[in-house]
């Protein structure tokens, strides 16, 4: 780390003459302007980036930047499918990064995978497990289960177990067997569910999405149950915010319903009288 | 923290787990199966490292009926535990160790005899006569000691699981929801509802 730092702190052009490329063998594609050029890097808008830095930094490892994002995501099975809902919210630390994450990936029409954990390998890994999912279709001429698809996922990513892959996802979809739901993470557990919540913010998803579930909702109930567990994980939990996504499996595959800016959710929720108990 | 049990019998292996599925402080999950049928008279609980469970129960499942398949004979539970325990031993000598915690239990079809195999995460291997992985076993092994006898009936062994059953759920604080048993004997393995 602070080696890190000392090679993009002080001077830009005596970094630049200390390169490799010197006078002798690069000569066509010179460029002076550039080459004594301050470093230009995107820079974290923090009071002092050095600290930040050095915050998300491991200083055992050059160059391994480790930034994680808490999260609030969850899916669950009713009546008329699944409802997946989840925030937008990426972090390193008490750094919001970006409050419009796409943390429901579109493995392919039938299919979806939620992002918690490191975007980066979500995002990686879900891709991979489309692109296996439609040479899957193509040897067999069916499309894969979910069963089988959340598998290939848990068997790609427990290959790589202990070597610092983080993500804990949910896949759903439909297929012969109809809605189907599965818990994958990166220590290789995978199990089918009818209601799961992964995240740093799951907890509060479960408080309101346990309480206020049952089987027989009806499909514009599940929604709103859906975006209003998230809405109040993104409330209590620091980590989670932005806006809700929010999507609904069915049997002619998923289906985006809305996204829902947390901000606006509040005070239309703070104007809503509270429900009764009972 | 998961709780596996084994208790053997007279002509028979008691075996039960706690059904969660833990993450963190969350229960995401009852009714998780935490064992492994590995042929007609031999099954294998786990618990331990998430992920490692599943997997290396799915590979000495898979091995194992490969074995019966190609030799047309099934594998004794002495020679299952032994091979699971070679595996495990192995695979702490690699790169990327698996930590399970294993119960073997079997029913030998040629000597007629019951068998449990405990096995830690460092693959080492004991037969004994009862067996518990995890906290359960500072409630449940003296208890044990106390009122298990070599010749005790299926009825009597559901009636010794059902006693650690009830001292977990009043002495341990976690929640103990429901447990699954299965009983293996000569005519193979069944779950037992308790």
């Amino acid at each position: 780390m602070d080696a890190l730092v000392s090679k993009y702190s002080g001077s830009g052009a005596s970094a630049a003459l200390d390169g490799e490329d010197g006078f002798g063998n690069n000569l066509s594609g010179w460029d002076a302007a550039n080459q004594f050029a301050l470093p230009a890097f995107d820079i974290p808008m923090v009071a002092n980036p050095v600290d930040f830095l050095r915050a998300h930094t491991d200083p055992s490892a050059e160059n391994r930047i480790r930034i994680q994002h808490g999260t609030t995501t969850l899916a669950f099975k009713f009546q008329g499918g699944i409802i997946v809902a989840v925030d937008s919210r990426a972090s390193g630390g008490s750094y919001i990064a970006s409050q419009t994450v796409k943390k429901v990936i579109e493995i392919n029409p039938y299919l979806l995978g939620t992002m918690a954990g490191g975007a980066a390998d979500c995002q990686y890994w879900e891709r991979e497990l489309g692109r296996r999912c439609r040479l899957y279709e193509l040897r067999n001429k069916e499309r894969i289960s979910v069963a089988a698809a959340s598998k290939v996922l848990s068997n790609m990513v427990y290959d790589y177990k202990g070597m610092g892959l983080s993500m804990g996802t949910m896949i759903t979809g439909w297929d012969k067997t109809g809605p189907a739901l599965f818990y994958v993470d990166s220590d290789g557990t995978r199990m089918k569910g009818e209601r799961f919540s992964v995240g740093s913010g799951s907890t509060f998803a479960y408080g309101v999405l346990d309480t206020g579930f049952d089987y027989n909702l009806s499909v514009p109930d599940a929604i709103e149950l859906g975006r209003r567990s998230i809405y109040h994980a993104t409330h209590r939990d620091a980590y989670s915010g932005g806006s809700v996504n929010v999507f609904h499996v069915k049997q002619t595959g998923w289906e985006f319903i809305g996204n829902y800016d947390v901000g606006e959710l509040h005070w239309e929720y703070a104007a809503q009288p509270k429900e009764p108990i009972v | 923290m998961e709780t596996l049990f084994g208790i053997t019998g007279k002509d028979f292996v008691i075996t039960a787990y706690d059904s969660k599925a833990v993450a963190s402080i969350t229960l995401m999950k009852t009714g998780e199966d935490k064992s492994r049928d590995l042929n007609a008279h031999s099954l294998m609980l786990f618990s331990g490292e998430p992920g490692d469970g599943v997997h290396f129960a799915e590979y000495i499942e898979r091995n194992i009926k490969l074995n019966g398949i190609r030799h047309g004979i099934e594998m004794s539970p002495k020679a299952v535990a032994s091979f699971a325990r070679r595996e495990l031993a192995d695979s702490l000598r690699s790169r990327k160790p698996y930590s399970v915690n294993l119960l073997i239990a079997g029913f030998d079809v040629k000597t007629n005899k019951p068998e449990l195999y405990w096995m830690d995460h460092l693959a080492s291997s004991a037969e004994i006569p009862f067996g518990v992985h995890g906290y359960g076993a500072y409630y449940c092994l003296s208890l044990l000691d106390r009122y298990h006898r070599e010749d005790i009936t299926e009825e009597e062994g559901i009636k010794l699981l059902q006693k650690c059953i009830t001292e977990l759920r009043s002495r341990l604080i976690l929640n103990m929801p429901d447990f699954v048993v299965k009983i293996v004997n000569k005519d193979g393995i069944r779950v037992v509802q308790i």
